[in-house]
């Protein structure tokens, strides 16, 4: 997406082009460069500044035939420069030299030769040690985006609603914990990947659902997309990983017709289907039907199945229920949450009426929950029980995460007069 | 090698069920097989259980008197009831040792890095 200008010929080399590049390379740099210096603040300068030296040669000399591959090279050799010209430096390159990490590249760390022949991507040690249990949620979450999406504390900040310095801090906060815990770099052994794996998906999941606080700005749906494609790259033989892949672009799909003209989200039944974006709905729909041969369910294949079922609808009216239902049992099993719950009750309704889904709803302890209240709301309207519904559209109101969504609601469900 | 921390803390207030002797001579057993496996593996610098925090003094120096006083840091609800120092290859080592522990003696242990002590030759091996 960003580097659109790749195939149209000799493109100009301007600041812009090189920012872009760096979006693209600079994760897989850092991610390098982390594990031959040992350390995250090193190997961050380190790619800073070879794509400073890029943005000074480039324009003029034109863009290298591997520009991720110039960066990685010309910011370990700056940074083993200037690793040798300091005494500290000397220090850390002879523990560098000692150090042996248990790593099968040992020879590559110092000498340089990875590039050469099949490069095992250090990206997937980089996104499980920012992923790592020990770092809270949103830690994990800033540390992914700087160090994996190569986004600026700036960019962070901003698509969070915090102050820079907030972000900055944050950020300081994980790589010490890293440093000081020595959290490990590296990709967790078979029998730790069943705990480790859905923490680094629940990441990029929720870098995407965080987008939906200001769903005008893309960055976060991008950047969680990209983390997904380049995770699901790495880790092809994980179902759950397709999974999440596309249940991003599942959801993607509907971004354009995502919002009502206030701003506030639009529910699928009013969704102007038009608008869905064909191709990320082929290709989220390949991925689910190559999920399915498999038959290794879990919970982002599942959801990702139930969001495609609905793209298969060109009409709301049209939606297959049914299949949704079987499906949201499936993942009731695997993922027992009141919150799958509700959904599932949702569709139950769509299949056996209101009255059946109000019932359901009965016993879930969901109270405070926004999307319960203004489910419960939608029910009681549909069976006519006009009162009751309009205090649960109070509810829903009174809990709605933006002043669009809090004044819809209040209308009843219904947009502006 | 780093060099952690693992300790266990006594919380003020809470009540636990008193043990058996049964399930005390288990948990002695399973403390005992850790803490040999420790050894064994040369992950084992030094450990103790403390008495209780009712057995504690806080001693305080300002502006040059010193002044004593009955129990522990009163600000503090929990108290170090009991610790581990351990070296391990890194943190995930490290939380292995932890889960061990924590499952036997059914309490939360907290798992901290020392200072200075990274890459350091262990002390215990």
């Amino acid at each position: 997406m960003a580097s659109n200008a790749s195939d149209a010929g000799p493109a100009v080399i301007d600041a812009a082009r090189v920012g872009s590049i760096f979006r693209e390379e600079s994760g897989r740099s850092v991610a390098a460069l982390i594990r031959v210096l040992g350390d995250i603040d090193l190997a961050e300068d380190a790619v800073q500044d070879a794509f400073a030296i890029a943005l000074r040669r480039w324009p003029d000399e034109g863009l290298p035939p591997n520009p991720g591959g110039w960066i990685t090279t010309t910011a370990r050799n700056r940074a083993l420069d200037r690793l040798r010209r300091e005494s500290r430096g000397r220090e850390l390159l002879g523990e560098m030299a000692l150090l042996a990490h248990g790593s099968e590249d040992e020879d590559a760390r110092v000498t340089g030769d990875e590039e050469k022949g099949p490069v095992k991507d250090d990206r997937l040690r980089l996104i499980f040690t920012c992923c790592h249990p020990a770092l809270s949620d949103e830690v994990q979450v800033a540390l992914t985006l700087r160090l994996l999406g190569g986004l600026s504390t700036k960019e962070i900040a901003r698509a969070f609603l915090v102050a820079e310095p907030t972000m900055a801090k944050r950020l300081v906060r994980g790589k010490r914990k890293i440093k000081a815990a020595r959290i490990p770099y590296r990709v967790p052994a078979d029998h730790d990947l069943p705990s480790r794996l859905p923490r680094a998906l629940a990441v990029i999941y929720l870098i995407y659902n965080a987008g939906l606080s200001r769903p005008e700005e893309p960055l976060l749906f991008t950047e969680a997309i990209r983390l997904a494609r380049i995770l699901a790259a790495l880790m092809p033989d994980e179902p759950e990983v397709a999974g999440l892949l596309a249940l991003l672009l599942l959801t993607e799909s509907r971004r354009p017709a995502r919002l009502r003209a206030d701003g506030s989200l639009a529910v699928l039944a009013e969704q102007d289907r038009g608008l869905w974006d064909r191709a990320l709905i082929e290709e989220g729909q390949a991925l689910v039907r190559r999920c399915l041969r498999r038959n290794q369910p879990g919970p982002y294949q599942l959801q990702a199945a139930i969001t495609a079922v609905h793209a298969d609808a060109a009409m709301f009216e049209e939606t297959d229920w049914s299949q949704i239902v079987a499906i949201y049992d499936q993942l009731l099993e695997l993922a027992p949450t009141p919150v799958v719950a509700l959904n599932r009750a949702i569709a139950i309704g769509e299949v056996e009426g209101a009255a059946v889904a109000l019932e359901l709803l009965g016993e879930l302890d969901l109270e405070g929950y926004q999307p319960f209240h203004a489910t419960r709301a939608d029910l009681l309207q549909r069976l006519g029980r006009t009162e009751e519904a309009a205090g649960e559209y109070l509810r829903a109101a009174a809990l709605a995460p933006t002043e669009a969504e809090r004044q819809f609601l209040k209308r009843g469900g219904r947009g502006a007069p | 090698m780093t060099r952690y921390l693992l300790s266990t803390h006594t919380v003020e207030g809470e009540k636990r069920e008193p043990m058996t002797d049964e399930q005390m001579r288990e948990t002695y057993q399973q403390m005992a097989a850790i803490e040999r496996e420790m050894h064994a593996s040369g992950a084992w610098v030094f450990s103790a259980r403390l008495h209780g925090p009712e057995s504690a003094t806080v001693v305080r120096v300002t502006e040059g008197d010193v002044l004593t006083t009955d129990g522990p840091f009163a600000e503090s609800k929990e108290h170090l009831a009991g610790f581990y120092m351990i070296d391990a290859e890194d943190l995930d080592a490290a939380l292995g040792w932890a889960a061990k522990v924590s499952g036997a003696i059914d309490r939360p242990i907290e798992v901290r890095p020392f200072a200075g002590f990274t890459d350091q030759p262990g002390g215990g091996g």
